[in-house]
């Protein structure tokens, strides 16, 4: 299995990435060069392995389903490359 | 007392605690010294003026009699730790300008002690790196040189600017994340020491992801009782993350003593690999003959599974930092570009431009593993190898206490030496990526330094949650190494 200049076009569209034109053949060496040595993990049997799901035995807790934040609209919004009055500003997505 | 900035974490706590020194003359020779050593890159952002006002209101509490655990103490923080109201950037351009509305809950627990921030350091762009040179704002220079050698070496990474900053004397300790081996590889190349704690141990809450199933946050000190002081304060359960652990935190510091007559030290046969410099396997026995000195009983272990560790965390971490770093769009917060001409490009150009190239390779060998027809060939494989690879280290410990390892395969390399191939990189976290992938503690203790001057490594794992043992026996292997060396400060003109 190889990476081509289209692959990585495609996931980079995926990603939501815009790799210029002129990177792309690059970018498909180098992902190459890493999938091949990625290969080796063809070698071992996993057969019957369960995938991990939890690194430390440990069951996630529970709480109340109760608001415990909120009303802090200048905060959440004071980082906004394009905002105006509590609101995100983006390009026009609905003609 | 002559140098100040020279002191350990634990002199400075009782040199306050005594009324020798205030919080204010430590804080002032920290911030000169951070100033005089601007051409080590070792921070992003310096915050001189708070840290003063800080040290300020520790003096204030300190003569009102209300000390906490660091009282007055002033720490660097990497620059992954949301600040609230300081800019954290993660070395990325798409956050270069992100000033945090909220605190990260381990900064949160160290200022609640009274200590003091002096700045944020600098690292690899999102934590992705082993060497500190993805970094937006330049590569940090290691502040040791060979001998007889004017060539500028790295510091190690992702946490280098943290590791720069404990080894010149730009902090009393630091702290750091250790996805691959983040704290610990830097530690090692410095001279210094570096913990990753079980997962779970420290809350994440507020910390700039990278890859959430093996980001944790550690100490980055100049000694081993340092490290316990410190991790006591960083460590909590935290409601804002749920996997933070609901396991007690023990006085780490107190149990440092007692020494390690009886325990049982394992030497994994995998971790001699191919490529290591001599000198680090020489040093590794050395190793194992001062634990045994002091009363260790030193067993041959396996991890079988070892060679496959790198490959599967190049599976799991990208997934998870593809994931991960969707957020950053150009809407919410952090870099817009200006090309845009419709949402989708909106999107595409803020992250083309907002993120370096190892950050971008990283998101699509992330996005090509769990995308439809490679799931089961990449993520679900790797998941299931480290299933094994925990596995590999449960057996190891039937027989063991702590495991004895090298940190690094080598010492600090010169900048630019490794960034043209993306795999000899990734190889500098060989001995520490395992760790991570099994969610176990690791240490770092500076244990020798090469021919030419430069400071090696010993690491030691530790079972889950039991920091206490793996903090005992690093006190062990750091009382015979008898580390003293300092760099020469080559940097103060």
């Amino acid at each position: 299995m190889s990476v081509d200049k289209d692959t990585v076009r495609r996931i980079a569209k995926l990603a939501r990435l815009a790799v210029p034109e002129t990177r792309q053949d690059a970018m498909a060496a180098e992902l190459n060069g890493i999938f091949q040595w990625v290969e080796m993990l063809g070698e071992v049997n996993v057969e019957g392995v369960p995938a991990m799901t939890s690194v430390v035995a440990q069951k996630l807790k529970w709480r109340q389903d109760e608001v415990t934040d909120g009303g802090q609209a200048d905060a959440v919004t004071a980082n906004a490359p394009g905002g105006e009055d509590h609101f995100f500003v983006v390009p026009k997505v609905v003609e | 007392m002559s140098d100040l900035t020279a002191m350990t974490l634990a002199e400075a706590r009782d040199a306050i605690r005594a009324r020798k020194i205030s919080s204010r003359e430590l804080t002032g020779a920290f911030v000169r010294a951070i100033e005089a050593a601007r051409p080590l890159n070792a921070y992003i952002t310096e915050a001189g003026e708070q840290a003063l006002a800080m040290a300020d209101a520790a003096d204030r509490r300190i003569a009102a009699g209300r000390m906490g655990d660091l009282e007055g103490l002033p720490l660097a923080i990497k620059d992954l730790f949301c600040t609230k109201g300081i800019r954290t950037t993660a070395a990325s351009k798409i956050l270069g300008d992100f000033i945090p509305p909220y605190e990260s809950t381990v900064t949160q627990n160290l200022w609640d002690a009274g200590a003091v921030m002096l700045g944020k350091t600098n690292l690899d762009e999102f934590a992705m790196g082993s060497s500190n040179e993805t970094s937006h704002f330049g590569p940090v220079f290691n502040p040791w040189r060979a001998k007889d050698s004017n060539r500028n070496l790295v510091p190690g990474g992702s946490s280098g600017g943290s590791s720069a900053a404990v080894a010149a004397d730009l902090c009393l300790a630091a702290t750091g994340t250790d996805t691959g081996g983040s704290i610990r590889q830097p530690a090692a190349v410095t001279g210094r020491v570096g913990l990753k704690p079980t997962y779970g141990r420290c809350s994440r809450f507020g910390i700039v992801a990278f890859a959430s199933s093996l980001d944790q946050a550690g100490p980055m000190t100049k000694t081993v009782r340092d490290a316990a002081i410190l991790l006591k304060t960083m460590a909590s359960v935290d409601p804002k993350d749920s996997t933070s652990v609901d396991v007690p935190v023990p006085d780490y510091e107190k149990l440092l003593d007692g020494g390690i007559k009886g325990l049982r030290v394992g030497i994994p046969r995998e971790y001699r690999v191919e490529g290591a410099a001599a000198e680090v396997d020489a040093l590794w026995a050395r190793g194992a003959d001062w634990l045994k000195a002091q009363g260790a009983e030193i067993v041959e272990v396996s991890l079988p599974h070892t060679r496959y560790a790198l490959p599967t965390y190049y599976i799991v971490a990208p997934a998870e930092a593809s994931s991960n770093l969707a957020r950053y769009d150009g809407v919410r917060f952090g870099y817009r570009s200006g090309q845009a001409r419709d949402i989708i490009s909106l999107y595409e150009h803020s992250r083309g431009e907002g993120f370096g190239a190892e950050v971008q390779r990283r998101i699509l060998i992330g996005t090509y593993v769990l995308s439809a027809g490679y799931y089961d060939a990449y993520y679900s494989r790797a998941q299931k190898l480290r299933t094994l690879i925990k596995r590999d280290f449960e057996r190891a410990f039937e027989t063991c206490d702590v495991l004895l390892t090298p940190s690094t395969p080598g010492p600090a390399f010169a900048v630019g030496a490794k960034t043209s191939d993306p795999l000899e990189m990734y190889l500098q976290d060989v001995f520490t990526v395992t760790v991570n992938l099994a969610g176990l503690p690791g240490i770092s203790v500076p244990a020798g330094l090469t021919a030419n001057g430069l400071p090696l490594g010993l690491q030691l794992i530790g079972k889950a949650f039991d920091e206490a043992t793996l903090l005992r026996a690093a006190a062990a292997v750091e009382t015979a190494a008898d580390f003293k060396h300092s760099p020469a400060k080559w940097w103060v003109s």
